[in-house]
């Protein structure tokens, strides 16, 4: 035995470990910039009530269509609302909205797609029909049904079937992603490997195929973050989302406020950058945790 | 199927090739070659000051561990190397006296595939799946050789027979997914021969094959090589391949060549300890259980920071301070030269070190009690088939398979790929249900037991994989991996998991510290200990080894093998060891089945099988492969089967083997010839034996 105690090791020595957090800015720079940037909007959505000078939804008329000046930052509406604030306000929604149904979505297709991959077979077939039926419908009119079928429900201010109506179009998308991920993580030894020590199916795919599909997760996840804040938008647009008065940037970007983006362009453009570097930082972060997340990537 | 004849020819063919070659230009001269990788964590220096010549008909070969630059410095006589990343430093690359690496890419497009051709580990991935075989013979011979479309097509007929492809003008039309394997390599031998070219650079050309095709395989390049005066650079770990086909060998370690000379000097009085190392932890075909492998300690340095001086140092039982200065590469005698300090006294350091450890020769006895008792078990797969496409086909990859495994033994089972070997495996493991057929385990059978009986099964009975990268979850820390089973199954309180997966890491000669990497911070050989570690957490008593050792670095091999051995002895276990390499099985098993086409030929203790073989396939295997010593192989004759393995899809009647058997005769193709009981504990399947 001393001969292979003594054996390919011998020379190495005990790493040393930095924070995390240290580790993670060191390897990925850019992804921290996206990180700051969510975490810009997370304290926007959060500290709304004080970062915004005025009420988003107090109408001054006597400021109709100013621009931006150091009273009115990113100018005002027709209304004479405050653009800033109701931008800052904005972000309460759709992050709320973005988010929470990109989580749900995901989260409910991966869990799909990894135990119809897994099991194969008839259970395989019966998900993937449904998933097919699912896939055939556009995102909105599938979105439409499920807000005219359930109606509004608000809790905490947020409108859960909103973000139900806007998830369940994720699910087929993410269903079909982590299913083709399982099908070739499936055929590994090391999964042969759990079946032959005896361990429950479920423990198979939640602990050896689950977390072997985080990355086309995450991918898919900021992908459909972004996704969902401009269907979200598409919805108010439609009157089925969230309504005036009510701020919200996708409302702020559609609506009468075409009719004003001559005489006011700041009252499309900054909602529209809003937009623009969620869905940007989003990515960011969401490309570098994915590097970051497979311990392959790590040295 | 021409094949070369026996073995008195060659060693002819061989000498003639010395004296004839000697004094002629040398095809290819390699001087002092650097070549560097450029990578994000710094510079790797693949190739540090390789050196060599090679002669019009020799084959020569460079053998070495993954890792060591062989394939590199192949690559760079081809300028394949990729132009981002790669630099050649130094050195100079002449082929025919004109420097290669001072062409221009237009002139060096003209040598590669006309001049100088290669020949890749794959042949499954090397042809393009959707053109014809014709048109990829033909289109070197109408890019290079300027050929009318019918030359072309009158030479890729010509080239497929030379080859030993039958039927050729009908496989012209055949796209490559009709071939087999064997068929595949052929025909990139083809294409590579197809401008004639001087020089032929083989990397890893039959790793991918089964024993018999690859004996097949190089024995026509051995003889196309002689015949038509055509260089060969063989690049390869397998000594036996060396020992058998090469005239000349460049040992190469961590970039640099350790030692070079003819066969017979390099094997029969190898100079440098490394090379010594090597052939001695290969585990041979002519030795038996008796001797333990002597192995090399430690694994091969990382070349983004290798040691100084002597990159062998570390792992070097005859280190001494002068090691710390690189060592020159010096002639020691006539054509052999070794890069070692201690060269001149390494003769009688290495035979005062001699006193090698006695191996396991304790046989189990006869009439130990069986742990396993598979009983006429059958799995078919269907194939097709399905709704409006008919029935489906039937795989029979086990038909009709009986076998015991006694308490303590090792149980060797052996058998080309697709011989149903793996799959009886994961019948035993029921990681598959039988289609027919009872495996009783102490008595119990497992194909009639419930997912929630099994459990208790799954603790008594663990498995080895092949693959040390995809056999763990790449998720989860060595120490999540090691503990899961005794936290699912609560063998311990889970306070004491930690200290338990500490002490197997240790048993299994890794640190504890380890249980927080990840398995890819590990080093293959480190994987594979992990993956017994994993095997042993449950304290079973029976562990199905599935080709455990195969993907490993042959000074690796050796120390994982040595584990086994010493964890059998300690705890006890009984293995059923499934791999294709005999020399392996041998060294480790006290009895050995031989699988062919789903069924068991031969079955007899060992040492008989290995001395005695009954059976005709089993003779085949033994005669293919290759034994790491040019003298014994010199005298050994040539019996190389012809043909390749049947689809198991549409079986040979009676015998399975009778299409590919000498001794085949009408009988044969009648009925499944019984087991019978020729010696002791022999049994062979075979109307002739």
């Amino acid at each position: 035995m001393a001969d292979i105690a003594a054996n390919d090791a011998f020379t190495e020595k005990i790493p040393k470990r930095t924070h995390p957090l240290v580790q993670f800015i060191r390897a990925q720079p850019l992804g921290f910039v996206g990180f700051l940037i969510v975490l810009l909007y997370f304290v926007l959505a959060v500290g709304a009530a004080w970062i915004s000078p005025y009420h988003p939804e107090a109408v001054d008329f006597g400021a109709m269509l100013s621009a931006p000046s150091a009273e009115h930052l990113f100018g005002t509406d027709q209304y004479g609302r405050d653009v800033f604030s109701r931008l800052v306000y904005g972000s309460r929604t759709a992050l709320a909205v973005g988010i929470l149904s990109a989580i749900f979505g995901c989260t409910i297709g991966a869990l799909v797609g990894a135990t119809s991959g897994y099991f194969g077979g008839w259970v395989d077939n019966v998900i993937q029909r449904i998933v097919d039926i699912m896939l055939s419908f556009p995102i909105i009119v599938l979105a439409m049904v499920v807000v005219a079928v359930l109606g509004r429900n608000m809790i905490g201010g947020i409108d859960a079937n909103l973000i139900v109506a806007i998830a369940l179009p994720m699910v087929p998308k993410m269903a079909r992603i982590a299913r083709s991920s399982t099908l070739s993580i499936a055929q590994m030894p090391f999964i042969d490997a759990a079946r032959a020590a005896g361990y429950s199916h479920a423990r198979i795919v939640l602990r050896h195929i689950v977390p072997n599909i985080v990355a086309p997760y995450l991918i898919m996840l900021t992908a459909f973050i972004a996704q969902a804040i401009l269907l979200e938008a598409s919805l108010s647009f439609l009157g089925l989302g969230v309504t005036e008065p009510t701020p919200a940037w996708g409302l702020m970007l559609s609506g009468s406020s075409a009719d004003f983006y001559q005489a006011a362009p700041w009252m499309i453009l900054f909602p529209g950058l809003a937009i623009t570097l969620a869905v940007f930082a989003f990515n960011l972060l969401g490309d570098s945790l994915r590097d970051w997340l497979d311990p392959k990537m790590k040295v | 199927m021409q094949h070369s004849p026996a073995g008195g020819v060659v060693t002819a063919g061989r000498s003639d090739v010395e004296s004839s070659v000697a004094p002629s230009a040398p095809v290819l001269e390699i001087d002092n070659l650097h070549v560097h990788f450029v990578t994000s964590h710094g510079t790797v220096r693949a190739v540090e000051g390789v050196t060599y010549s090679v002669y019009p008909g020799e084959m020569v070969a460079i053998v070495g561990e993954s890792g060591s630059g062989k394939s590199v410095s192949a690559l760079a006589v081809m300028r394949l190397l990729p132009p981002q990343s790669s630099r050649i430093v130094a050195g100079s690359i002449k082929f025919e006296g004109k420097s290669l690496l001072d062409l221009d890419d237009e002139s060096m497009r003209q040598v590669r595939g006309r001049s100088i051709s290669m020949i890749f580990q794959e042949p499954m991935t090397s042809l393009n799946p959707v053109l014809t075989i014709g048109l990829q013979i033909k289109e070197p011979l109408l890019i290079h050789m300027g050929m009318s479309e019918a030359e072309a097509d009158e030479r890729a007929i010509e080239l497929l027979t030379l080859v030993g492809i039958t039927d050729p003008a009908n496989r012209l039309v055949q796209y490559p997914h009709q071939l087999s394997g064997g068929m595949r390599q052929r025909v990139m031998i083809a294409i590579g021969l197809a401008c004639n070219p001087k020089l032929l650079i083989a990397d890893e050309p039959t790793t991918a094959l089964d024993v018999t095709i690859q004996a097949q395989i190089l024995e026509l390049m051995k003889d196309l090589s002689r015949r038509l005066g055509i260089a060969v650079i063989i690049i390869t770990h397998n000594l036996g391949i060396v020992a058998r086909y090469a005239d000349r060998v460049n040992v190469m370690y961590a970039a640099r060549i350790v030692e070079s000379g003819t066969a017979e000097r390099v094997f029969g009085r190898p100079l440098h300890p490394y090379a010594r190392g090597l052939l001695s932890a290969v585990p041979r075909l002519d030795r038996g259980r008796a001797v333990k492998l002597a192995t090399i300690d430690g694994s091969p340095p990382n070349l983004l920071n290798p040691p100084e001086g002597c990159r062998f140092r570390p792992r070097c039982r005859f280190a001494i301070d002068e090691c710390m200065k690189v060592p020159a590469f010096r002639e020691i005698e006539e054509g052999h030269f070794a890069a070692c300090h201690r060269t001149p006294e390494i003769e009688t350091l290495a035979d005062a070190d001699a006193a090698r450890p006695e191996g396991h020769a304790g046989l189990v006895a006869d009439d130990a009690s069986a742990v396993l008792d598979i009983k006429g078990a059958s799995k078919f797969f269907p194939v097709g088939g399905g709704f409006l496409r008919g029935p489906a086909k039937l795989v029979r990859a086990v038909n009709d398979v009986s076998l015991t495994v006694r308490k303590g033994e090792t149980l060797g089972l052996v058998g080309e790929s697709g011989c149903g070997k793996s799959t009886l495996g994961r019948l035993v493991l029921r990681l598959e249900d039988p289609t027919a057929g009872e495996i009783l385990f102490d008595g119990v059978d497992l194909a009639q037991m419930k997912r929630s009986e099994m459990i208790a099964i799954r603790k008594k009975m663990q498995v080895i994989f092949q693959d040390p990268y995809s056999s763990l979850n790449p998720r989860m820390t060595v120490g999540q991996i090691i503990g899961e089973p005794m936290y699912v199954h609560s063998i311990l309180p889970n306070d004491k998991i930690d200290d338990r997966v500490a002490e197997l890491l240790q048993l299994v000669g890794l640190f504890p510290y380890m249980a927080l990497r990840y398995p890819h911070e590990l080093s293959g050989g480190q994987r594979q200990r992990v993956g017994i570690a994993r095997a042993l957490a449950v304290n079973p008593e029976v562990i199905v080894c599935d080709e455990a050792v195969s993907a490993l670095d042959v000074s690796i091999q050796g120390q994982v093998i040595n584990l086994l051995e010493d964890l059998q002895q300690k705890l006890g276990l009984t293995y059923l060891f499934i791999a294709h390499d005999l020399a392996v099985v041998r060294h480790i098993s006290t009895r050995v089945a031989v699988m062919y086409l789903g069924r068991i030929v031969e079955l007899s203790d060992s040492a008989e099988l290995f001395a005695n073989p009954k059976h005709p396939y089993t003779q085949a295997l033994l005669a293919a492969a290759p034994i790491p010593d040019p003298v014994i192989e010199r005298s050994r004759p040539r019996k190389i089967i012809t043909g390749e393995l049947p689809s198991p899809l549409n079986p040979p009647s009676g015998c399975v083997f009778h299409p590919r058997c000498p001794l085949a005769t009408e009988d044969c193709k009648k009925a499944v010839p019984a087991q019978r009981e020729l010696g002791p504990g022999h049994m062979v399947a075979c109307i002739h034996a």
